[in-house]
Formats: structure tokens, sequence, C-alpha cells
């Protein structure tokens, strides 16, 4: 069966980048704008890891990662939130939250891939 | 195929244009005095938004320049600084000059050095403003690669011990310790031991609570900080502890540093087991991939069998050839030459085929380690090498037992408490070395301690104690260390009860010595001990000298066997108990009757008539085995008494001779055992007053 | 016929009759040591085998002839009529060995001779008399005549002293 991911981003770019770079190995990929339609795709779907950024209108990825923990669905789900690398209070923030994992912007696909296999194994 | 990237870029200058709009849109709103933070928000994104997609792309003048403005922006947003008109006039030039680097972008063209300098510098005035210094959220990165010791020319393997135990946390934010522990594995050699101490019974076990801790060893080329790279994400969620241990010493260097300063040289240069070629080889990561295929292992050991029925009738083919027909069939003596060399060419590969691994043994020592350690009181530290050491998987059936002994020995003898250790200026931690090797066709295993070697003064001492020598002896420090493995040796004070099991190093040897094996040691006193063990590459065959007793044939393990000769009457003598000796090399060793112990009727009982085979038992004590003469010299196939009768006493198994019958093969240690108690029966018919120990009774007999 | 053919007969008899068991109609192989005649049940026998020299196990029991060479297996062979203390049996080529398999292990009995292939049904076997008076008894199963001659019927699994073959049957512990 193949892996899910899901990623959210309100820019087309990354998430075109990050859907992308997936698909190549070997994932299925659902996008979302931001945190809440993450939430709603994550409604009675289980994925194998969520890759979300943290500035999004409506909500937001920290927030979103509060929240997918609070779903079944999405309990022990690896999430990795995209941060800058000055991000460190992000990263003990997406922490609290719940999230896995960090991944630093801007990255590239092969770190991207060595990350998502970090958590979620190959 | 056009470049995903290309594709990507125009997606990328098609979204930057849409952020600017809202950008400019954004501003326009703040400038008007519309105080709404989500506009603040939106505009904040905007930005981040163009950085970070310019990242990706490698577009460095708009990341640096976005950079400063998203910063200023998240302040404001954060509520770090309030925002004033001041600061939206700059933030518009900012946006000027945003959109003019993107079009520069796009386009592909340079920009001025000077672009924007005074925007960003009057942004950094902002900025400074606030306390915070510029310089911390200066320069973001490019992707990071791990920090990797890509010096690999070097080759210098080291050895970290991880301890690492998760909390609940950990598995909380979904994080798995076996892609952790995985991820570990790509970076060199590791060993993993689970610890489950902490697992408690299932009534009070919750299923949300960390249980599980491991400890590692890793070989590696890499240094520390790739090894907490695998942990980054999990870092406060466990207790992690990584120890260097420095440079690892392969088995070969060790011995070898060993030996210039402590022990006696090795004449052969060990084979390089494939290990030590993986290791150095290979990169970590790098698999070598080999084929293989399931094969039951029923059909293996059919196999197995199937030329063992080969290897005994090309054996009687050779007989009945003998040497009446070289010169009439000279072709077909050659014929059954050839033959019988490519048996024994097929019987190796197909012995080849049940090679295991020592690994499935030596996996085990780890946890022995640790619990001995924490039982005990001391600090060990294991390593390991060889684990790839290919050997019969009957002889790794069976060498775990006499191995975890002899590692308990180590640690509770060998290794000192670590005060005392630091005392002696050695690491508090001991290292004991447990690696696998083949050499001259035989495996050979090795445990080396840096403890306290043997202390001979209290050996021999204690063997004087107990009878085993002679109080004026004159011994050899080697065959003081040797002591340790005579029966009778290891009293009930000197054996601690580790773990439930005490064992006296007399029966680690009967035990190896049962597999075919020898045993020894070599020790320097404060420096360290050397078990040193080899093993026959397969338990299956064996080599052995066939010897006639009365009308029956019997086999004796060649490897045991020192001399054979027919001694003349003036060098056998009579013991009071009835039993016989013989001089032999300056020593006098006890005649065996085999033909009295084994019941055979019309055998030559007259050693000087018949022949006495010299062998060696255990702890080194040599026998003479009375026979009536030497059949010949051959492999012998080893056959299961106990798979359809059972264990016979005084014979270790069976074997099919060329002409069909059934031979036994003698069981040294048993014999051994056997005619020690004769004499034991004799003395106990004695009066108190005379009775002594058999040894003591052949020295002072003689001297 | 000489026992050599006669041997043949049956092995060849018993390749064929393999199918023993219908109900409660089992075939035996019977056998005798001197004058008694005896039995075992067809599918535990493996072969039929004329003597061959055995190799004497040293400190072993005196019904236990020793071991022979079966392609290559080493199979214990136990002397029947020494096993019911009628002395040695001395072997010649006329005598039998019956090779037997008991769960994992092959071992074979030496007897004077086979006679037979019985098919017999179960209800016809009687029980031994006086059978807890004599331990010696407990490998019989039981006795069943055939045409006028006393059968008994054996088990080998009961045959041997069971602490010289401690596995052979767990349920005799």
């Amino acid at each position: 069966m193949k892996k899910t991911a899901l990623t959210i981003d309100d820019s087309k770019t990354m998430r075109d980048m990050v859907s992308f770079t997936l698909k190549n190995a070997g994932y299925d990929v659902v996008e979302a704008e931001n945190g809440q339609l993450g939430l709603d795709k994550i409604t009675g779907a289980s994925f194998d890891v969520i890759i979300t950024d943290v500035n999004m209108p409506v909500m937001d990825g920290i927030t979103f990662t509060r929240e997918a923990r609070k779903r079944a669905e999405a309990k022990t789900t690896p999430i990795l939130i995209l941060t800058t690398e000055s991000g460190a209070d992000i990263k003990n923030e997406g922490r609290s939250a719940g999230a896995t994992g960090w991944i630093v912007k801007p990255f590239n696909p092969e770190k991207l891939l060595q990350v998502v296999e970090k958590v979620c194994g190959s | 195929m056009s470049d995903p990237m290309e594709q990507f870029k125009v997606i990328f200058f098609e979204e930057c244009s849409d952020l600017l709009i809202s950008l400019e849109e954004g501003l326009m709103q703040l400038q008007a005095g519309d105080s709404d933070e989500e506009v603040v928000h939106s505009v904040f994104r905007a930005v981040h938004s163009i950085k970070g997609g310019a990242g990706a792309f490698g577009f460095d003048r708009l990341v640096s320049f976005a950079h400063i403005q998203e910063t200023l922006l998240d302040d404001i947003r954060s509520g770090a600084l309030e925002m004033e008109p001041a600061y939206i006039a700059v933030l518009l030039q900012a946006f000027d000059i945003l959109s003019e680097l993107v079009g520069a972008a796009q386009r592909g063209e340079e920009v001025a050095d000077d672009l924007g300098s005074d925007v960003a510098k009057a942004m950094k005035a902002i900025l400074d403003q606030t306390g915070v210094p510029m310089a911390q959220k200066d320069e973001p990165a490019p992707a990071s690669e791990p920090e990797v010791d890509t010096d690999i020319a070097e080759k210098n393997m080291r050895l970290f011990r991880i301890s690492f135990k998760p909390y609940e946390e950990l598995f909380q934010r979904a994080n798995e310790p076996i892609l952790l522990i995985r991820e570990l594995g790509t970076l060199g050699d590791l060993t993993v031991t689970l610890d489950v101490s902490d697992v408690p019974d299932i009534e009070e076990m919750e299923a949300e609570h960390a249980y599980f801790s491991w400890d590692f060893s890793l070989i590696t080329e890499y240094d520390e900080a790739a090894i907490r790279e695998v942990f980054e994400f999990v870092e406060d969620d466990c207790d992690l502890q990584i120890t260097d241990h420095g440079v690892y010493l392969s088995p070969e260097a060790f011995v070898e540093d060993a030996q210039a300063g402590l022990f006696e040289d090795i004449e052969d240069e060990p084979d390089v087991s494939k290990t030590q070629k993986a290791v150095k080889a290979a990169k970590p990561g790098e698999t070598v991939v080999s084929q293989s295929i399931r094969v039951e292992l029923d059909k293996v050991d059919t196999l197995v069998n199937m030329v063992g029925e080969l290897v005994i009738t090309q054996a009687m083919l050779r007989e009945q050839g003998g040497e009446l027909l070289v010169e009439q069939y000279p072709n077909l003596v050659q014929g059954i030459e050839d033959l019988s060399r490519h048996i024994r060419d097929l019987q190796d590969c197909v012995m080849a085929i049940r090679a295991q691994p020592v690994k499935s043994v030596f996996s085990r020592m780890p946890r022995l380690i640790r619990e001995l350690t924490a039982t005990l009181g001391k600090k060990a530290c294991l390593v390991m090498s060889g684990e790839e050491t290919e050997v019969d998987k009957t002889v790794t059936e069976r060498i775990g037992d006499p191995l975890m002994h002899m590692i308990r020995n180590s640690v509770d003898h060998g290794l000192e408490m670590p005060d005392v250790r630091a005392k002696a200026g050695k690491n508090e931690e001991g290292i004991i070395n447990l690696s696998a090797f083949h050499r001259g066709g035989r495996i050979f295993i090795e445990i080396e301690d840096d403890g306290a070697g043997i202390n001979k003064k209290v050996v021999l001492e204690k063997a004087i104690a107990n009878g085993l020598v002679s109080p004026d002896a004159n011994l050899s420090d080697e065959e003081i260390n040797n002591l340790i493995f005579m029966p009778g040796f290891s009293t009930a004070e000197s054996v601690t009860n580790v773990s439930g099991r005490g064992v006296g190093m007399d029966v680690v040897r009967k035990n190896i010595q049962s597999l075919g094996g020898r045993i020894s040691i070599r020790s320097v006193e404060g420096k360290g001990s050397k078990f040193t063990m080899s093993l026959p590459l397969t338990l299956a065959v064996m080599d052995g000298m066939v010897v006639d007793i009365g009308p029956e044939k019997y086999v004796l393990p060649l490897a045991n066997i020192i001399q054979t000769l027919r001694p003349g009457k003036e060098d056998v003598n009579s013991l009071p108990d009835g039993r016989n000796v013989m001089m032999f090399r300056g020593e006098y060793i006890l005649l065996v009757p085999l033909y009295d112990l084994y019941h055979i009727e019309n055998a030559i009982e007259n050693p000087c008539e018949g022949l006495v085979v010299v062998v060696e038992g255990d702890g080194g004590v040599l026998m003479g085995f009375i026979v009536d003469d030497l059949v010949n010299q051959q492999q012998v196939v080893i056959k299961s008494l106990e798979s359809n009768y059972a264990l016979v006493e005084g014979v270790s198994g069976a074997t099919i001779l060329g002409n069909g019958r059934v031979s036994l093969i003698v069981d040294i240690s048993t014999i051994q055992d056997m005619s020690a108690n004769q004499s034991r029966e004799f003395q106990s018919a004695l009066p108190e007053t005379n009775k002594i120990s058999p040894q003591a009774q052949i020295s002072s007999e003689i001297h | 016929m000489t026992n050599q053919e006669t041997n043949d007969q049956i092995t060849a008899e018993m390749v064929n009759d393999m199918s023993g068991q219908k109900g409660d109609i089992k075939q035996y192989i019977s056998f005798n040591v001197g004058k008694e005649l005896y039995a075992v049940e067809i599918t535990t026998v493996r072969e039929i085998k004329g003597w061959i020299p055995t190799t004497s196990l040293p400190n072993s029991p005196d019904y236990m002839r020793g071991v022979i060479n079966m392609r290559g297996v080493i199979v214990p062979v136990f002397d029947l009529r020494t096993r019911f203390s009628r002395g040695h049996t001395q072997p010649g080529k006329s005598h039998v060995v019956i090779i037997v398999k008991l769960g994992e292990r092959t071992i074979g009995i030496l007897v004077d001779a086979v006679s037979d292939i019985l098919t017999i049904p179960q209800e016809d076997i009687l029980s031994v008399p006086d059978k807890d008076a004599n331990p010696e008894y407990a490998f019989m199963e039981g006795l069943v005549s055939v045409e006028d001659k006393m059968v008994a019927i054996i088990k080998p699994r009961m045959l041997f002293d069971m602490n010289l073959i401690p596995d052979l049957d767990s349920a005799a512990a």
C-alpha cells in the first residue's frame, strides 16, 4: 500500500514542491491551504505523515498540530512543521503542541525526503 | 522533459505576483490607519512566503532582503514593536525593493550591490530598538547537511556507547524508536540491547507509558554530532547519554598492542575475518548486497548426511582398492583418488552451507555484561568483533554456555571494582574484548579483559591446598595460569553465585573439549587476561585414529593424541591401587586399560605387547591408552548414538568405517573420570589413613 | 520356503498392505522367539533385515546387543529373547532383526524368525491374566488366538527399560 502524506501550506509553490517531491518518492499527497482545511482533510482519514507550515491564515500550523493531536486519526501520525532556522522558539512551540519534528526552510527535496524518512520509515 | 524546478519557479513567480499585490494592499490599509491585527498577519505572511520560496530556489539577494522585512513585520505582529507611521513608510519602500528583486529574479538578472541597502539599514535601525540583536536572526543558513566527519580517508573507527531511554512524550509526538534505531544503524556497526527491566506486570502496565530503554554500541567513522543528529527531534523527550570510547581497536590491532607489552607472540597472522574487511572497506549505510535463498534446515541436514555417506563410501572404496590393484588397475586407483579429493571438496562446500555467523551467540553477551555489571557493581564495556565469522551450526548451538561462563569469569574475577581500577590508573570502566576469527582451519574465539589478571601466588597456593599439585612442583607461569582449569580448583568461595549459577573453569574446559576444542589462558598480573578458545569448524566430522581393541575397532580423536609407543618392561610401574603408570617425557602418566573400561574380551592387556597411545585429557593431563594396534588415520563422520539410543559412558559417538561396520569414538574426558573413579573405588576400601588423592599419590610415590 | 524368502514375501506383502487400519481391525506382523509367538502392529515396522553383526556397546544392559549401520544411521539392536530373560540369542544367518520406528527413534529387535501377517479385529484381543502381578507384562497389549496358536501382542515402546531410553514414551515417566 502506498504511503499517504498531507501537506498544509498557504503558498502554492511550497505545496507543489512538497507534493512533487513526495509523489516521486511514492507517496499519495493531499494538499490543504491552511490549518482548518488541514483538519478537514484528516477527518475520517489518516495519513502516514503530515507536513505543515506555521504561518497560514485562518489557522496556523501550531494550532493545527495541537488540534490534530486531539483527534484519533492523527494522534500518532508524525507531524513535521516547516520552520525557518531562526525559529528555536517555533521548534519548542511546535513540540509542545505535539509536533514530531521539523524541517528547516529553505530545504531541498533530498532534505525533505530525509526528514520524512526519519519519522516515517521508508 | 522540462526541469521540475523550472516549473516550480513559474508557479513561484505567479504566486509572488499575487503575494506582492496583497502585500501592497495590506500596507496601504495599514497606512490608511487600519489597525486590524489580521492585516499585519497577512502582510507578514506574504513576505514570509516570498522569502520561503526564494530560499528554495536560491535567490539569495531576495532572501536576505525579505528576511529583514519579515523580521520587522514579525516583531510588529508579535507586539514587540508598536506600529508607527514611520515604519509603514519604510515598509512601503521595502515593498518596492522587494518587487524589484522579485522581478530581477524572474528575469534572471543581476542586481546592483547597493540596491535596497538604505531601506535595509532603515529597517535594521528600527529593529535595533527592540533590543533584540539582528545578528541572531541574520543570514538564514542554507538547507543544512549533517555535520559529518568527512575525513573518511583516515578510516578511524570510533566506538560509542549510547544509552537511550525515551519518555512517554516521545511517543506522544509520534516518534518511533525503531526508526531511530534504524537510522543509528546506518552510521556504522550497531549492536542493540533492549532493556525491559522496567516493564511491570501486565496488570500494572499502562498502555501509554514508556517502559523500554536501550543500550547501543556503535562502531562508526562519524563523530558524536552525527549520532546526536539522529536523536535531534527527541533529545528533550528522552534520557540520552553518548560516551565516546575512543578509537576502536580491531582484534588484530588490540592483540598486537597487547602483545607488544604483555603476551607472547602468536606465530601466524590470523585470517582477516570478513567483518574486519567489511568494517574497513564499506562506508556505513552501504550494504554489501549478497543474494540468498531460504532453505529449510531439514533439507540442509539431509544434504550434509548424504555427503557424509559419500565420504564413508569413498573410504570403503579406497580400502577395497588397497595396494593390490595399483599395478593391475592404475586408472581405477587414480580414479578413486580423484573421487576422494572431489568428495572432500564437496564436503567442505556443504559444511559451509550450514555455517552460521557466531553473531547469533555473541548477541547474547551485551545483555549478560549489563546484568553482571549491575549485580557486581563493576563497570564494563563489551567490544565485539568478528561476529560474522562463520562456524557450523552444531558448534554455535553449543558454545553459548561456555562463552557466557567465561565472560562471567572475566567480569567477576578479572575486572576490578571501579575505585580499585581508578587507583591503578585505569579507566573505571573495564573493557572486555570478545572476538572470533578463523585460523588454520579452526575457529578461534578470544575473550580478553584489561582487569587484574591471574594472581599466580594465590592460584598456586590454592592448588596446593586442594591437593592438585605437590608443594615442591616446579611450574612455569603458563602452567600456573592453567591450573584454574583443573577439576577441584574452584571451591565454593571462589565461585560467586552470579545470577544463581556458580561455574568453575573446569566445567567450561570440559564443555569445550567435548566439542573437540581447546582452551587456554594467558595473563599478566595487573594488566589483564586473555582466554583463547579454538574449536573445529564443525562437529560433524573429525580426524580420528582407528585402533584395534580386541575384536572391536575404536576411534581416538586425533587432536588429542600426543604420541604412540610401545613401552619396555622397565618403563611400566605399578601403583598400590593396581593401576599402572609409565614414564613419559619426564613425568609419570597413568596407563588406562580401555579393554577393561569397555569390558572387551580377548584384548591385549599387557601394554608392552600392545601399544600405548598417549593422549591429552582435561586440564592438560596426559594418559596412556592401552590398545592392541593402530589401524589407520582417517577423517570420520560423527554419528549420533543418542538419536536412536542413548549416551553411553566412555563413548562420545559412533562412526561408520570403510567396511561398513560401526565403530565407537572414545570420549577422553569421561574415560578420564571413569579411570579416576576406579581408583576411588579401590581407595574407599582402604583404611582411612591410607587414602591420598590420585595425583598426589603419583607424585609422592615416585619422588 | 526359507526364512529369507519368507522375509521377502512378508516385506512385499507389507508394502502392499500398508492400508492396515480399517475401523477396529489392525494388521500385525508375527514372529517367534523360541516356541512363543509374538506380534507387533504393522504400522510401527519399517523394515525386516537379516542378521548382521553388531558393534557392541560397553556398559549397556545385557539385552542390548549393540548397534548396526543402517544406511548411515546408527540403530541399536535389542535381543528380545534376553529381554524375556531366556538367555542370549546366538544369532545366525537365519535370524532376523525387525526394524521398528517409535516416535523419533528407530530401533531393531532381534528375533528368531518372522512368521506371518495377521489381520486381527481389536475385539478379539484378550487381556493378559495376572497382568498387574508381573511388571514385565506391561509391554503386552493382549493375547489373541490365531489358528489355535496363542500370539502375544506387544507394544515395542514398552519393551525396553525406560531409564535407558528416556524419551521413548513420556507417558511411561
